[in-house]
């Protein structure tokens, strides 16, 4: 699977995600893309050593006096959570990746589709303020209106495939556009287009620029 | 790998790296819940992480508390650490990280999935002891950069700046940033060969 995808994440977000820096909605595009990805997964681990590097090259800060102590109680209050037997069992192959899977609360029968103009559809996902995410259906064929981007947006695709000026994107393919780009993706012929779109809500030029609502887009 | 290669790696005794030993207390506090072993590695862990958080934003006993969280969750998750996957040191900045996105950012962070190994799998002696020689040698390339590349990466990874907020105190553009950032990281890479 991972050896047909061919566009990957940046450098910028795959530290920054290593980091902790990311928001919400663009670490669910990365932990997505990652978990289809062997090659994002490897540079990730590179980046999340030099976390480790630091870590341990780092100053250190006193701990207090009865804080082993303090720890071990804490140890004896906390239940063995997450990562049991029940969260690591192995899921049914599906159409998402795991974390898309826990955002949804499944996989693509979960989904419950809007509108969102024309013939497109979309499903908002809960996520932080940093960004917004949201799944969107594009039925094969069907063009997204042209526009440019006053933030980041990163879109994975996870069934059928869209192009646009930066190339072909399919499976497992994720397209990073930044301020500087404008596109047009229409969705290849054959299987309806399926993809998670996050999007910076950071309109930092919010002032300056008129069509700086992306209706389509719905920020 | 290539024979000739596994063979090179064979012949480096594990306790050439300090990382072998901190994977040892680890092993022993999941496989027997060995308070001994958790106890040298929170002498040396605990204070590291409280730094960490501190310099992340957080006051001393906000970064008290998450270090001694973050440090019962190693204790919790011990079984679960796989040394042919991550260095000690990088398996528990993973946790503090966590943590701290949960405790400081109160926000969610979604994992990727778990790659899990085939029942029959032994964890690989080779590929551990490759993993911990890379991590020393980071540690050494990290700590020779110049302090101006060193710093801006440490500062990239404490989490509460970003980068355009580094950009804002520094007085440099964004741009500028991540080419210096890309070069100190570039230069780390270097270091490394
Ligand atoms: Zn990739
Ligand atoms: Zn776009």
């Amino acid at each position: 699977m991972s050896t047909m995808i061919k566009h990957h994440l940046t450098d910028d977000l795959l530290m920054a995600y290593a980091a902790g820096n990311l928001p919400e909605a663009f670490s669910l595009v990365v932990a997505s893309h990652v978990s289809l990805c062997d090659e994002c997964r490897a540079r990730l681990g590179e980046y999340e050593a030099v976390g480790g590097a630091i870590l341990e090259e780092s100053e250190t800060a006193e701990m207090t006096a009865d804080s082993l102590a303090a720890t071990m109680i804490l140890i004896g209050q906390m239940h063995a959570t997450g990562d049991t037997a029940a969260s690591v069992a192995p899921q049914k192959p599906g159409l998402f990746p795991r974390p898309l899977r826990d955002y949804v609360g499944g996989d693509l029968d979960t989904v419950e589709w809007r509108s969102f103009g024309g013939k497109v559809r979309q499903a908002v996902l809960p996520t932080d303020k940093g960004a917004s995410a949201r799944l969107l259906h594009i039925p094969a064929g069907v063009a997204m209106p042209d526009h440019g981007h006053n933030g980041t947006e990163l879109t994975l695709v996870l069934q059928g495939a869209f192009e646009d000026e930066d190339g072909h994107f399919a499976r497992g393919d994720v397209e990073v556009a930044d301020a500087d780009m404008e596109h047009t993706p229409v969705a290849t012929q054959g299987a309806d287009c399926i993809c998670l779109v996050a999007t910076d809500a950071r309109l930092k030029f919010t002032g300056f620029l008129p069509r700086i609502a992306q209706p389509f887009l719905g920020i | 790998m290539a024979q000739h290669e596994t063979d090179k790696v064979r012949t480096v005794t594990q306790d050439e790296t300090p990382d072998a030993g901190w994977v040892k207390l680890v092993e022993a506090v999941g496989a027997r819940k060995d308070q001994r072993a958790f106890s040298q590695l929170f002498d040396h862990f605990a204070p590291r992480v409280k730094a960490f958080l501190m310099k992340s934003g957080a006051d001393a006993p906000l970064a008290e508390e998450v270090a001694q969280d973050v440090m019962a969750t190693l204790w919790h998750k011990a079984h679960l650490f796989d040394p042919e996957r991550a260095s000690v040191a990088t398996w528990i900045f993973t946790i503090a990280r966590n943590r701290r996105i949960d405790a400081l950012r109160k926000s969610r962070r979604p994992e990727p999935e778990e790659l899990t190994w085939g029942p029959e799998h032994e964890p690989d002696q080779a590929e551990t002891i490759a993993l911990q020689q890379e991590s020393e040698q980071l540690g050494k390339a990290l700590a020779t950069l110049p302090e101006a590349q060193r710093l801006l990466i440490e500062r990239a990874y404490f989490g509460e700046l970003s980068h355009s907020e580094i950009a804002a105190e520094t007085g440099l553009p964004l741009g500028t940033i991540k080419s210096r950032l890309r070069l100190a990281l570039e230069r780390l890479r270097q270091e490394m060969k």
